[in-house]
């Protein structure tokens, strides 16, 4: 079983695979976090079309419970560090859209219930943009935003 | 060399981790010096696993930075535990580390 694990977690890199892993039994059949990469909704070029492909809905409450943590004024648009923390309870994702950027939607973190409404990472942003955090939890949709000044676009040649 | 670096701290009841990543997350849009298009090459999927359970999973687009880093927190960890690191990019190229919780 382990070794079997091994060998299917190194082939397995699209979430069909795990899928199917999980059909066979090879994975516990926990709730399986890995969607389809949500193409249609990265390759998205407005911040509304991000959010309804990603979402169905563009429209969150925006909420005091989440916090985006970024620079006011970044002087390297290629390397803006994003951290989102959010008080609400059964967070499942927290989703981070620069509004500004060719493809606004940057990442979205589905978590499990065990994981706590955190996450931090680095960004390009191609110009001055409001950082949108959209924190799904309980089947709401909820936002924060914040502006970051960028001196030196980052998505550019 | 495995293109993933992992820190896993367990502080009471909550594991903290972090890790980095090599990978150029090239968006596309970029030239070269002759003007030809760079064809995009960036990681899609991030998937960490503790004791081999899913606690996160992140779906990343182009314009994560090069070299991405990525921090976040679960419960219900101890030390000692093995937590995985999996990326996999859109030209099907994937990679994988094990930590464990310290």
């Amino acid at each position: 079983m382990k070794s079997k694990r091994r060998l299917f977690l190194k082939g397995a890199t699209s979430a069909g695979l795990i899928g199917v892993a999980v059909g066979a039994g090879l994975l516990k059949p926990v709730r399986v976090l890995a969607a389809a990469w949500p193409k249609t909704a990265f390759d998205a070029d407005t911040t509304d079309a991000a959010m309804t492909e990603m979402f169905g809905s563009t429209e969150a409450t925006e909420s005091g419970d989440i916090k985006v943590k970024a620079p006011d004024i970044a002087e390297n648009g290629a390397v803006v560090p994003v951290t989102v923390e959010t008080g609400l309870s059964s967070v499942e994702s927290i989703s981070i859209i620069t509004e500004n950027n060719p493809a606004p939607l940057s990442a979205s973190f589905n978590l499990a219930s065990n994981a706590e409404g955190y996450v931090s990472t680095r960004l390009k942003m191609g110009k001055t943009s409001n950082v949108v955090a959209v924190v799904k939890a309980d089947g709401k949709l909820y936002s924060a935003s914040k502006e970051v000044k960028v001196t030196i676009g980052g998505c550019g040649g | 060399m495995s293109s993933i670096k992992v820190r896993a701290k367990a502080a009471g009841d909550v594991v903290t981790v972090k890790a980095l990543m090599k990978h150029p997350m090239e968006t596309g849009q970029r030239k070269d010096s002759s003007g030809n298009p760079i064809p995009a090459h960036y990681i899609q999927e991030v998937v960490c696993e503790h004791n081999g359970n899913e606690v996160m999973t992140a779906l990343w687009g182009p314009s994560v930075s090069k070299n991405p880093y990525l921090s976040f927190k679960f419960t219900g960890g101890a030390k000692g535990d093995t937590l995985k690191i999996s990326w996999s990019d859109n030209e099907g190229k994937s990679d994988s580390e094990e930590a464990t919780i310290g």
